[in-house]
């Protein structure tokens, strides 16, 4: 299929592009992209079908850098269908997921089935990350060789700290050899443990455990001294709080190889989304303070947080409706990231540039995802369409994942993904039915 | 007098006037328990389900008490009876009992907000027995009670509670009703069993119990869990009782009018010591008496009796 999308606002960061332009595309690639208006060759591309666009974004597939898709293992919570049917609708082309599944993503055989199931689904592009260790038990390494030839992008035991600084130190060193990223959940669990929300004023009258934000800085500090000691790339995972922000931008200006990524949860949301025993709004790390979420916006708008993803944490209500105390962690979010990112715009906190990047530069460059994060001549046409200004209340009835909860049901938000391709092909279409896509 | 709710899921958020309702509704209801016949008709045909997740002989007697005197029909539920046992939820639990239509679940639970679950998901009024580490509002409503009775007032009343306040739900209940009728609070205990932001709920704090007896009008003593030495948060018990325990030798600087209130049940010699849990200050077994007569007031104000079916 050919197509010309036609009259957009392309927003490339990787590129610096902030242009009208048309973009070309034929065999799942892009062929040409013309800034408007120039005159267009109507006999060369007569035979394009059009995409209207005018009014619209366009930009780089968004990429979703923290996924769990909980398949296999947990498919009554998510599949790698449901899952890559909500990353599509959210505009994600591509999504990278954790390897907490049942078995564990830490062999080739895990890695090889999430590839295999991704294909079939043919929808987002789906890159597996592995584990540190085998069975996520912080005991002793993976075969990151192994894992890489599958297939994986990076190793996690996301959901899990490495909690043994020797093991982490090791990891760190072998990964070198693989160039794989190590992506760290910073928890102290002697620490966290048995906390369920932040450890504050709230968690102090609500009679819940608190988890201090120390339980996070403190493994942050740790791992950024193991980076300088290693010079593997680190990655520090769902960045919570105002020290850790610090941390990070520490490191950067040391030079180290460190980056980081945060949630849209944590940037719009505090504790005091718990009062109630809301379980919707139990997360790990936890809703943090004010102080908390705007360090974390200033660090998305001066560059010490490189990426914003979803930590889509599908749960069943098995898991939701009890009490606090056993409530799962964690919320599903491939569909409302986009549209919680183009808030901080509208708050005047990024640069629609700025937000973008944070989803397609950011985690294309850390991954280092070939044909992801950018749009040039030649290269996959991966890209997704933003309606700006298209109003919505959030609906967690109209999700595509498997799984609801979700703190933002009712939420009043402004811009959206209107449509979703990969290579070429949509997989994601809310245009106008005139468009007649 | 008014008391327009439904449920009575914790102490924040209820006013200074529907708390003095309650005590004032109390007061008036005492006098039943100490007739001959200990009884009135008000709420005949009601049901009350006691449903005790965690272990509690005092509350549930005094619950149990309380609906009897009026007349209502009481079931009593327990985990270990319970389905809860085989695996079933807490709301499932919660929509069975609904089905048989009770006016009144008190509702005791191991883990914080759970009551607060249930008044989501079901009709019937819900009573908070006591949830985690959350709010145990009647515990506190009846020490308010006694408070009033034998202080006169509670308004600038200074009282200190000691002991563990970091897992205490009637520390927390306490707090928030004593300062809501105006009453000054300050906590005392190991540092370890302070909770960090304490201060945030309009309380001093002190490490040593001296300073807090010697300010008290009231001694409010805590019960400290055995198992919270395994949690490192006090070296043992024998240090325990020693720095932070109430003592003969801790009380000579309090004042002479003082009052020593423990919800129970008491480790005595542990953090009381048994001298002072018998004598002359003590009014412990006035709060468990109280403690009928409130959750009585309770009953009567949510299932919305009528004054006049009180009368003899």
């Amino acid at each position: 299929m050919k197509w010309l999308i036609r009259g957009g606002r392309v927003i490339d960061p990787q590129n610096q592009v902030d242009d009208l332009m048309d973009i070309y595309i034929h065999q799942g690639k892009i062929l040409d992209l013309q800034p408007v208006p120039p005159k267009r060759n109507a006999t060369t591309f007569s035979d394009f079908r059009v995409i209207p666009a005018e009014g619209l974004v366009i930009t780089p597939g968004l990429i979703d850098m923290h996924t769990h898709l909980r398949e296999p293992g947990y498919e009554y919570k998510e599949t790698i269908l449901t899952g890559t049917q909500a990353a599509v609708a959210g505009g994600f082309t591509a999504v990278a997921c954790m390897a907490n599944t049942l078995p564990v993503n830490d062999t080739q055989a895990v890695t090889e089935y999430i590839l295999h199931k991704a294909r079939e689904a043919r929808l987002a592009r789906v890159f597996p990350i592995g584990a540190i260790s085998p069975g996520l038990k912080g005991e002793a390494l993976a075969e990151y060789g192994e894992l890489k030839n599958a297939g994986v992008v990076a190793l996690s035991d996301d959901g899990h700290p490495v909690m043994n600084s020797q093991l982490m130190r090791r990891a760190m060193e072998y990964a070198r050899a693989f160039e794989l990223p190590i992506i760290s959940h910073c928890e102290d669990l002697f620490l966290s443990r048995p906390g369920v929300m932040h450890e504050g004023p709230t968690s102090t009258w609500l009679g819940l455990h608190g988890i201090p934000s120390a339980a996070e800085e403190t493994m942050v500090y740790r791992d950024i001294q193991i980076c300088q000691m290693t010079q593997n790339p680190l990655h520090i995972a769902h960045v919570s709080t105002a020290a850790s922000v610090q941390l990070v931008r520490d490191a950067k200006k040391k030079g180290l190889p460190v980056s980081a990524e945060t949630a849209p949860h944590y940037f719009s949301l505090t504790e005091e989304a718990v009062i109630g025993f809301d379980t919707q709004a139990k997360m790990n790390p936890p809703l943090r303070t004010k102080e908390d979420l705007w360090a974390v916006q200033k660090g998305l708008k001066d560059g010490t947080i490189d990426v914003i993803a979803s930590d889509h944490a599908p749960h069943s209500p098995l898991e939701k409706e009890v009490e606090f105390d056993l409530a799962a962690m964690g919320i599903v979010g491939l569909e409302t990231t986009l549209p919680l990112t183009l808030n901080l715009m509208h708050l005047g906190i990024l640069t629609f540039p700025q937000a973008i990047a944070k989803l397609t530069q950011g985690p294309a460059r850390i991954l280092k995802l070939n044909g992801f994060g950018g749009l040039q001549r030649s290269g996959p046409a991966h890209l997704t369409i933003i309606d700006p200004e298209l109003e919505f209340q959030v609906d967690i009835h109209s999700f595509r994942s498997k799984s609801k909860n979700s703190p933002f049901h009712g939420w009043k938000l402004k811009g959206q993904a209107v449509l979703t391709m990969v290579e070429g092909r949509i997989v994601y279409n809310q245009m106008a039915p005139t468009s007649d896509l | 007098m008014k008391f327009n709710r439904h449920h009575l899921l914790g102490i924040k958020g209820l006013t200074r006037e529907e708390i003095e309702t309650i005590l004032t509704t109390a007061e008036s209801l005492k006098e039943i328990s100490f007739r001959d016949i200990k009884k009135v008709p008000t709420l005949r045909g009601k049901t009350v389900v006691n449903f005790f997740h965690e272990p509690s002989t005092r509350t549930r007697t005094s619950f149990e008490i309380a609906a009897k005197r009026l007349s209502a029909d009481t079931v009593g539920l327990s985990s270990s009876t319970s389905s809860l046992v085989k695996g079933e939820t807490l709301t499932d639990t919660a929509r069975n009992l609904e089905a048989m239509n009770p006016d009144v679940i008190v509702i005791r639970h191991s883990m914080a907000g759970a009551p607060h679950l249930l008044s989501r998901m079901i009709k019937p009024s819900i009573i908070n027995a006591g949830d985690g580490m959350h709010e145990h509002p009647t515990q506190a409503l009846l020490d308010l009670m006694t408070i009033r009775e034998k202080k006169g007032r509670i308004e600038g009343q200074q009282i200190a509670i000691i002991g563990d306040i970091a897992h205490s739900r009637v520390a927390r209940s306490n707090i928030i009703g004593l300062k809501t009728m105006g009453a000054q609070v300050m906590v005392a205990g190991p540092p370890t069993m302070i909770p960090p932001f304490i201060d945030s709920m309009g309380v001093g704090v002190t490490y040593r119990i001296e300073e807090a007896v010697a300010w008290a009008d009231v001694i409010m003593m805590l019960r400290v869990q055995l198992e919270r030495q395994k949690q490192m948060l006090f070296p043992s018990l024998r240090e325990y009782s020693r720095f932070f325990g109430l003592n003969p030798e801790a009380m000579k600087k309090a004042k002479r009018d003082v009052i020593i209130m423990h919800p129970g049940p008491i480790n005595r010699g542990v953090e009381l010591h048994p001298e002072l849990a018998d004598g002359p200050y003590s009014v412990i077994l006035d709060q468990v008496t109280n403690g009928v007569a409130i959750r009585m007031a309770l009953l009567y104000l949510l299932l919305g009796g009528k004054k006049s079916e009180m009368a003899d």
